[in-house]
């Protein structure tokens, strides 16, 4: 009998030293980072991203509900089908509850396709596409940090407000390159500017002399680069080589981020206008946060690095008010609740996944200008979320109008 | 103007033919190397784009670390570059001679991959900026185009070390050893020649060949790992254009489809990079052995 009631009692002791996890699948908590780490996109997102995301989770303590929170990552090489099959097996054998990151627009919507099926979270923080939120919006899905929109609003639209009228594009030849040249131009057209032209050069060109050439006799304003990567680094080198800067037409990146601008040195980099939603010198909390990620990194964070941190401080607070880690309720959580951090001030979160937060649209300085390391760019304008973004109606999800 | 050619104004059409010489410049180089290695060792070079982009960083770290400057660089980064290839073709590549070509086709692949995951792990994938020489900075104005002066002195400087190789390896005793120790390399060592010092001096100076390309594609491209494999296979096509082994033909045909590729990029220019593909097709339906190449 007393065996018994030992056996009861030690039972019991287990079932309440586990009741405070329950509700914690496999009782604990792991977000993967899958980007690129060896690729183009290296510096971009890359193993900063996994830093920030370890930065959030320390931050907030390490623990969730009661249970550890851990972080995971690989490298997707640009490939969806790799992705997809890294996906799969977190998700399958090592709990994965959440996907972040997901640097390139393939692989962003492949596995936050293949999330649906799974009914797992993914939030976006390194892809651009518009489709993610858009016709390819799923209820779990979310994108944070910037889209060719936001990019196109911001240094299509608000250039052209600082005297940019005439514009010539150097466009990559795929699909990107399009979608950027085509909503850039829309927007320099609707605040009364006109494209005067355009040349479209092959994927990894490594010669841009001849674009430049041909963009410098169009008698444009602004040359906006429709490209990515070390495409818009060699064009921008070139472009100085060839005085075009110093002649008086101005170069427009339309995705470049900090990382990029330090590899390329103020010296090139100078002049150019660019679209971020973060830059590391805004505010006190920003600084603090530059400051620690450069510590671990050797390196200032761009936007994708700071939006991976708050993707993931919005996570876990979702699942501690839900309690849980369940799907459906941590991301109904994660739509409802305001996002307030280092990276969004007062952003929400719409129906459709995206977050509405402010960008910026810069000027990186010149060598004389900058006082330091990373004292990169001069905040020419804040174009406010609502602007930046597709509005929740317009956006083509099908899961607004329900 | 009323003076143009296929539609467009001849202004352009000469900035355009002078960019295309530019970037001949380069792949003149580069598949001089590739050619000489070929012709002499019968191995085709995969890690050539790799030492191309050696020669870019060794430039890049002899400044940060030791404070040289470009002309130092253009002289030391060769032979830096150089003996990492002969250390290659002593340890690894001289064991693959008796061995079908595709084992040293194999092999310099493997061997590229390996130096710019390596290359990418320590710098990262964006690469370093590299300054222009102050003496060569600045552009001169032609009328037709603003050329940057350092783009003047690729095509000069390049032109230089080719003719100066092709003049080595044709009409210098130590050419003409090299040239026999190919054709029949136990006769050769039976005169006392020693062949295997040879056959290393030869990969040395075609990967210092890639190393000088890359010293000077330096200050225009941006330095980065990746730098060499966009490259590479262009050059094998110019190449394979040329004649595979011939050493005028890797010249020529070099600053023939950087021109033909120039051109292109006015006319369509979606279809720059494939090109020279299209134009090597073409070669190698008509003339099977290349431009230059001698009939098998």
């Amino acid at each position: 009998m007393n065996r018994f009631l030992t056996t009861v009692a030690a039972f019991a002791t287990i079932a309440a030293g586990t009741s405070a996890v329950a509700e914690i699948s496999d009782d604990v908590v792991k977000i993967g980072i899958l980007n690129d780490q060896s690729g183009v996109y290296a510096d971009f997102g890359g193993k900063g991203s996994y830093e920030a995301a370890k930065m959030a989770v320390e931050d907030f303590g390490g623990n969730v509900s009661g249970a550890p929170v851990e972080v995971v990552t690989a490298d997707h090489q640009n490939k969806a089908d790799i992705a997809s099959n890294i996906a799969r097996q977190w998700y399958d054998t090592e709990q994965v509850d959440a996907i972040m990151e997901l640097t390139t627009s393939s692989v962003a919507l492949a596995v936050q396709a293949l999330s649906d099926d799974m009914n797992k979270i993914t939030v976006t923080t390194g892809a651009a596409t518009t489709e993610l939120t858009g016709a390819q919006c799923v209820p779990n899905g979310f994108h944070w940090a910037y889209d060719t929109h936001a990019l196109a609003v911001g240094t299509g639209g608000a250039l052209v407000e600082q005297g940019g009228k005439k514009w010539y594009f150097l466009t990559a030849d795929y699909a990107f390159g399009y979608s950027l040249e085509e909503q850039t131009g829309k927007f320099a057209e609707s605040k009364g500017g006109e494209v005067v032209g355009s040349v479209r050069h092959p994927l990894a060109t490594n010669d841009y002399s001849s674009f430049l050439l041909q963009a410098q006799a169009s008698g444009a304003d602004v040359i906006g680069l429709a490209n990515a990567g070390q495409d818009t680094q060699n064009a921008i080198k070139q472009a100085a080589e060839f005085g075009i800067v110093q002649s008086g037409q101005r170069l427009a990146a339309l995705l470049f981020t900090l990382s990029e601008v330090h590899g390329l040195g103020l010296e090139a980099a100078q002049g150019l206008s660019l679209t971020e939603s973060f830059y590391w010198d805004r505010t006190d909390e920003t600084r603090a946060f530059g400051e620690r990620f450069m510590e671990r990194t050797g390196s200032m964070p761009n936007m994708v690095h700071a939006a991976t941190y708050s993707a993931v401080t919005q996570y876990l607070k979702a699942i501690e008010a839900a309690g849980t880690d369940a799907t459906e309720e941590v991301s109904a959580k994660m739509h409802e609740m305001p996002v307030d951090d280092l990276f969004a001030n007062g952003a929400s979160v719409g129906k459709n996944g995206r977050l509405y937060t402010d960008v910026y649209l810069m000027e990186v300085k010149s060598p004389e200008e900058s006082e330091g390391p990373f004292d990169y760019y001069n905040v020419l304008a804040t174009i406010p979320g609502e602007e930046a973004f597709i509005s929740e109606a317009d956006s083509g999800c099908s899961l607004v109008s329900n | 103007m009323s003076f143009a050619i296929f539609g467009i104004p001849i202004q352009a059409f000469l900035g355009q033919l002078l960019i295309g010489l530019i970037n001949g410049s380069f792949y003149a180089l580069l598949s001089l190397g590739l050619a000489v290695i070929f012709g002499l060792l019968r191995v085709i070079n995969f890690a050539h784009g790799a030492l191309y982009m050696l020669g870019a960083f060794a430039a890049l770290l002899l400044s940060v670390y030791l404070g040289l400057g470009y002309w130092p660089a253009l002289l030391l980064a060769p032979l830096v570059v150089g003996l990492t290839g002969a250390l290659v073709e002593r340890s690894m590549l001289s064991r693959l001679y008796g061995l079908d070509p595709l084992y040293g086709l194999l092999f310099t692949f493997g061997l590229a991959l390996v130096i710019e995951g390596t290359f990418r792990y320590f710098f990262g994938a964006s690469g370093q900026p590299y300054p222009q020489p102050s003496l060569l900075s600045g552009g001169v104005n032609l009328g037709f185009m603003y050329l940057p002066i350092y783009r003047g002195w690729v095509i000069v400087a390049s032109f230089i070390v080719c003719m100066a190789v092709w003049l080595l390896i044709e009409k210098t005793k130590l050419g003409s050893y090299l040239r026999a120790a190919t054709e029949d390399p136990i006769l050769v060592q039976s005169f006392g020649v020693n062949v295997p010092l040879l056959l290393t001096l030869t990969y040395a100076l075609g990967a210092g060949l890639a190393g000088f390309a890359g010293v000077l594609a330096a200050p225009i491209y941006q330095v980065s790992p990746l730098m060499g494999s966009n490259l590479i296979i262009i050059v094998f096509a110019v190449v394979v254009v040329g004649g595979m082994g011939s050493i005028l033909g890797a010249i020529v045909t070099g600053y023939l489809l950087g021109i033909a590729e120039g051109l292109t990029k006015v006319f369509y220019p979606e279809a720059s990079n494939i090109v020279i593909f299209v134009i090597m097709a073409i070669v190698l339906v008509l003339r099977p052995a290349g431009l230059f190449g001698k009939d098998v």
